[in-house]
């Protein structure tokens, strides 16, 4: 990023102090993320309407989303142009939740084999109305 | 700022980040705190809406019932065609113009833009509206359809649970964002920001609406896709 252009494009009348109150750039940085989400969204979609099944579609569904989430994040939410110590206070924390999501799924597959142990067969809960 | 601590200026140097966690009296230097508590509001509200998402993968993983296929749960038939997850496409859609047009918005708050900030505030929560109606009609079919927290009958009974715990929440989330966001472009309007110079309250309100699409992105792909 270029913190030059930033630092030089604050708007006059701003906070004291608060050098980068005046979040400007240039409107094309906007348009060209709001024209890729669009195209990532029919990406998506696509993924389903044309019944991608398996690997390709779980990792085609997370691409899409890692990417449309980086951009929100980055450029409409401005991170790529706040500082360091904010980006680490907000985007680290996160990363906690992996754990949790493992620790999750092993407790859901757990769970899983457990039911399938004492339920016997699984059609003994299968809803009477079955799609 | 105060004049006795070092700061560093380049806002993205480890040097930075030392400084600004080493020195007194505030951490984020030279951000707005307005802006800082949302971003921390924002966090915590990441870890509610993950909470729902992780036990989501719980309940789906470790049912031993077929899952409902969203693709067709969501299906709708227009013009005698019956298009797959369509009216959630739409809904995606309408959110991320939502978004443009709120970035927009903030952009011109700085350029001190009083009319066009505020229109394109409006036009931001008008599309907001719009998604939380098409939920609501989504919420209605599926209702209709005997969709329960408890049960359906399309497959297993923790789908309901799950629906209306994630969709509920996020409508929610965007229903306090079109208020918030029509309270601040009447307040725009009103010359209110011109007078006292902080523009910085459009970004901030704009921070929560980016999250509400943000977290949309990740039901999107975990929710109907998956």
């Amino acid at each position: 990023m270029n913190h030059a252009t930033t630092a030089a494009q604050t708007s006059p009348g701003q906070a004291e102090g608060h050098d980068d109150a005046g979040q400007q750039h240039p409107l094309g940085v906007y348009f060209k993320i709001w024209g890729l989400l669009f195209v990532l969204s029919a990406l998506s979609y696509a993924v389903d309407y044309f019944g991608f099944q398996g690997l390709a579609r779980w990792s085609l569904i997370l691409i899409f989303m890692f990417l449309k989430a980086g951009l929100i994040v980055s450029v409409f939410m401005h991170m790529v142009w706040e500082r360091l110590a904010l980006i680490y206070a907000i985007l680290l924390p996160p990363l906690a939740l992996i754990v949790l999501v493992g620790l999750m799924s092993l407790e859901a597959d757990y769970t899983h084999w457990t039911r399938i142990l004492f339920y016997e067969t699984p059609a003994a809960i299968e809803p009477v109305e079955h799609h | 700022m105060s004049q006795n601590t070092h700061v560093a200026t380049e806002p993205h140097s480890l040097d930075s980040l030392v400084s600004d966690w080493t020195t007194d009296q505030e951490v984020f230097k030279k951000v707005q705190w307005g802006k800082a508590m949302m971003w921390i509001f924002l966090l915590s509200d990441t870890f509610i809406f993950s909470c729902f998402l992780t036990s989501y993968m719980t309940v789906r993983a470790s049912t031993l019932v077929a899952w409902p296929n969203p693709s067709e749960v969501f299906a709708l038939t227009i013009f005698g065609q019956n298009i797959p997850l369509i009216l959630i496409a739409i809904m995606t859609f309408v959110l991320i113009s939502s978004s443009g047009t709120m970035a927009l918005a903030v952009n011109f708050g700085y350029r001190r833009n009083r009319k066009a900030t505020a229109y394109l505030m409006l036009a931001t929560a008008l599309l907001g509206a719009t998604f939380v109606g098409m939920q609501a009609f989504e919420w209605s079919k599926l209702i209709a359809e005997g969709v329960r927290p408890w049960g359906n009958p399309f497959g297993a009974p923790q789908f309901g649970a799950s629906f209306f715990m994630i969709t509920g929440f996020h409508g929610f989330h965007v229903s306090i964002g079109v208020i918030y966001l029509t309270i601040i472009a009447l307040r725009v309007l009103n010359g209110v920001y011109d007078r006292n110079g902080k523009y910085e309250v459009v970004e901030i309100a704009g921070l929560y609406w980016h999250f509400v699409d943000l977290v949309w992105v990740f039901i999107f792909a975990f929710f109907y896709l998956w």
